[in-house]
């Protein structure tokens, strides 16, 4: 039976379709300027004459077109290769260290027969609701940083490579090893009662049996893991600030660094900063190369990932 | 009444009327005597359990509760003659921290900020908790799949960017200019009101972000381009587990298509509405530090310094004290949040 669509019906079908879009243009929008923005010339950008494609030329003499003179600059900056290295250093190393912990640590907690099983959870869930706050967790670090250094027989955290400090101490997140735990809770025990009944250990059990069976929600969670790592910037910024270690930036705090100090957006320019693009032609495009090239991990990744976090958030957090 | 009590315990001898300890109790006696024994042998036969547990309470002692004990330093003179920052060699200092900042010099400072973090907080529940509704509601309106995935690809996309890319791209965006220069959206604004001498004239000529008047609009809806998308999941999942069958029963019934959304859709997701909304108000207070501290410049301090960059620019002993006070609120707020939830529907997050 086709119904007759009543006027209602219709407009709020054309609401929710013009919504809808408009929202999608919002969010797509702002990359595709930052695109065009790095296809531009240096000279169109700083007039901004940029508003939805690449343009190149003179004052007087704008047009449409293509130049890759600020990828070809930012490719050629050693600083950023540098940066890029260490946030996929940090991105990767972290992300595994990361899912070791919490995957030994959310089976344990999954079994019902683990004693102080609820002692155990609060422990955990008790850094959600309270936090040191930013002047403790600092200390905290430069604390961990000093003792890393006298393990090396350094002096202070100025001794080692910050890259893995950021790498142990940071990224900790207790949502992902909930919902690690929710699914391995959903693990049929039966299953278990089986391996165990073949001999099979406990490491056996957790590999053949529940991380097999739990692929989807380790997977969400390891992205979950890597893209908090690569976006990170705070406490990298700071650690690696205060130890005066530029060597060891991931590149949010480069692209960060770049942003505060070459232009005069944020109002805080720094005539000595350490990069100085201002001869280079590309002074105002290359910015916008800095921030395509930082984000386009995550434009690659993120078409494999999509299906599998709406998923996952589904899955965890909320337990009846 | 003592007797009734007494009987589980207890066996009554009827003959002399003597008293002694029933088999029962014996039993219960001697498990209790051997309890942290049979706990321990447990433990012992089953270390490799505990053993998989250790890194992960490792980390979070060494990272995340080993900070709280410097918290102490909310409670030491950080003026103290050579202690060199280090918060042993301090002085005890009582309360005069939280004095100082609750009515003392600082309190200019730190309520201001307190109502900022408040208010900033407030305003993304406000306008960040119906949005990702409204999208849902929307999502299910398309019929075309493609569409809907296209548009749903498109919204969830910026959770996954960095705050130093959403800033640093917010700010690109805004950037101030005079006479119709700057940013796209300052130069869109410009078309609208050739405003020169007045307040968002100068706010185009320093660029939106920087002014006080403005933050707290620009940075709400840069949180939505950030998480509206993202946090629609929950609900859009909500809305297409409604059953087919309830919308045909409401159209027999001669329901229209929004009678359908106010009896059918509302109803169904309601739960899921209510519960996101109580954890909501628990992180009230839990406004992103990051995003604001990359926002922050000497012209918008007034609306955006929060107290979190406020405890991050003091880097003292008050600034410990501000932002425990911020966190334990925060902490109150969480736990009656969970509290209600279970009560009000048998549902907590933990």
């Amino acid at each position: 039976m086709k119904r007759k669509m009543e006027i209602s019906e219709l407009i709020f079908k054309i609401v929710a379709y013009v919504f809808l879009i408009i929202f999608a243009l919002m969010c797509l929008y702002p990359l595709v300027y930052v695109l065009a923005g790095t296809f531009s010339s240096s000279e169109a950008v700083l007039n901004n004459k940029i508003v939805l494609w690449p343009v190149i030329g003179e004052a007087g003499s704008y047009r449409f077109g293509f130049t890759v003179d600020a990828f070809k600059y930012a490719f050629g900056y050693n600083m950023f290769w540098v940066s890029y290295a260490n946030t996929i250093f940090v991105a990767f190393i972290g992300t595994i260290w990361c899912l070791v912990y919490s995957i030994l640590g959310a089976y344990a907690l999954s079994k019902k027969r683990l004693i102080g099983r609820h002692g155990f959870n609060f422990f955990l869930v008790f850094t959600m609701w309270f936090a040191a706050g930013i002047i403790p967790t600092f200390l905290n670090y430069k604390a961990t940083g000093d003792a890393l250094a006298t393990i090396i027989g350094g002096k202070d955290w100025g001794d080692i490579d910050l890259k893995w400090l950021i790498v142990l101490a940071m990224g900790m997140n207790a949502t992902n090893i909930i919902l690690l735990r929710n699914s391995f809770e959903g693990v049929p025990t039966e299953i278990e009662e089986a391996a165990r009944i073949d001999g099979a250990t406990e490491m056996q059990v957790l590999f053949n049996v529940y991380i097999p069976m739990s692929k989807a929600t380790i997977a969400t969670v390891a992205l979950f893991f890597g893209i908090s790592r690569w976006n990170g910037y705070f406490w990298a910024y700071k650690v690696s600030t205060a130890a005066n270690q530029s060597y060891s930036w991931p590149v949010q705090v480069l692209v960060r660094d770049i942003i505060e100090n070459e232009t005069d957006i944020t109002g805080t320019y720094n005539a000595d900063n350490s990069h100085d693009f201002a001869d280079t032609g590309v002074a105002t495009s290359v910015l916008y190369a800095f921030i395509v090239l930082s984000i386009i991990p995550i434009l690659v990744i993120y078409p494999f990932i999509q299906k599998y976090f709406a998923k996952g958030v589904n899955m965890g957090g909320v337990k009846e | 009444m003592f007797k009734i009590k007494c009987d589980d315990f207890l066996t009554c001898d009827e003959a002399t009327g003597t008293y002694s300890m029933s088999a029962e109790q014996q039993v219960r006696d001697q498990t209790e005597k051997n309890r942290w024994k049979t706990i321990g042998l447990t433990v012992l036969k089953d270390w490799r359990l505990y053993a998989m547990l250790l890194p992960m309470i490792l980390v979070y002692v060494l990272w995340r509760y080993m900070p709280m004990t410097q918290l102490l330093g909310a409670f030491k003179d950080y003026n103290t003659p050579g202690a060199n920052g280090n918060t042993d060699n301090m002085n005890w200092y009582g309360l005069n921290n939280f004095l100082n900042i609750f009515v003392g010099v600082e309190a200019k400072a730190f309520w201001p900020a307190f109502r900022n973090t408040f208010i900033l907080a407030f305003y993304n529940l406000l306008f960040g908790f119906p949005v990702p509704i409204i999208l849902a509601l929307f999502f299910n309106e398309v019929k075309s799949n493609v569409v809907r995935s296209t548009v749903q690809v498109l919204v969830y996309l910026p959770k996954f960017l960095s705050t130093v890319i959403v800033t640093s791209i917010a700010l690109l965006l805004l950037k101030g200019g005079v006479q119709g220069e700057g940013g796209v959206i300052t130069r869109f604004v410009w078309l609208f009101c050739h405003d020169e001498s007045g307040a968002l004239g100068t706010a185009l000529k320093n660029g939106l972000f920087r002014e006080a008047r403005y933050f707290r609009s620009l940075y709400v809806i840069t949180e939505l381009w950030e998480h509206a998308g993202y946090d629609s999941i929950v609900f859009f999942a909500a809305v297409i587990a409604v059953s087919p069958t309830s919308y045909e029963a409401a159209q027999i019934d001669g329901a229209g298509k929004l009678q359908q959304m106010r009896y059918v859709v509302i109803p169904s997701i309601l739960s899921t509405v209510v519960i996101m909304l109580i954890m909501k108000i628990g992180g009230l207070l839990s406004v992103g530090y990051e995003k604001v501290y990359l926002l922050l410049s000497t012209g918008n301090m007034s609306a955006s310094q929060i107290v979190a960059t406020l405890a991050n620019s003091w880097g003292d002993g008050k600034g410990i004290a501000a932002e425990m006070t911020n966190n334990l609120i925060g902490m109150i707020l969480v736990i009656g949040a969970n509290t209600v939830s279970r009560k009000a529907a048998n549902v907590s997050l933990y």
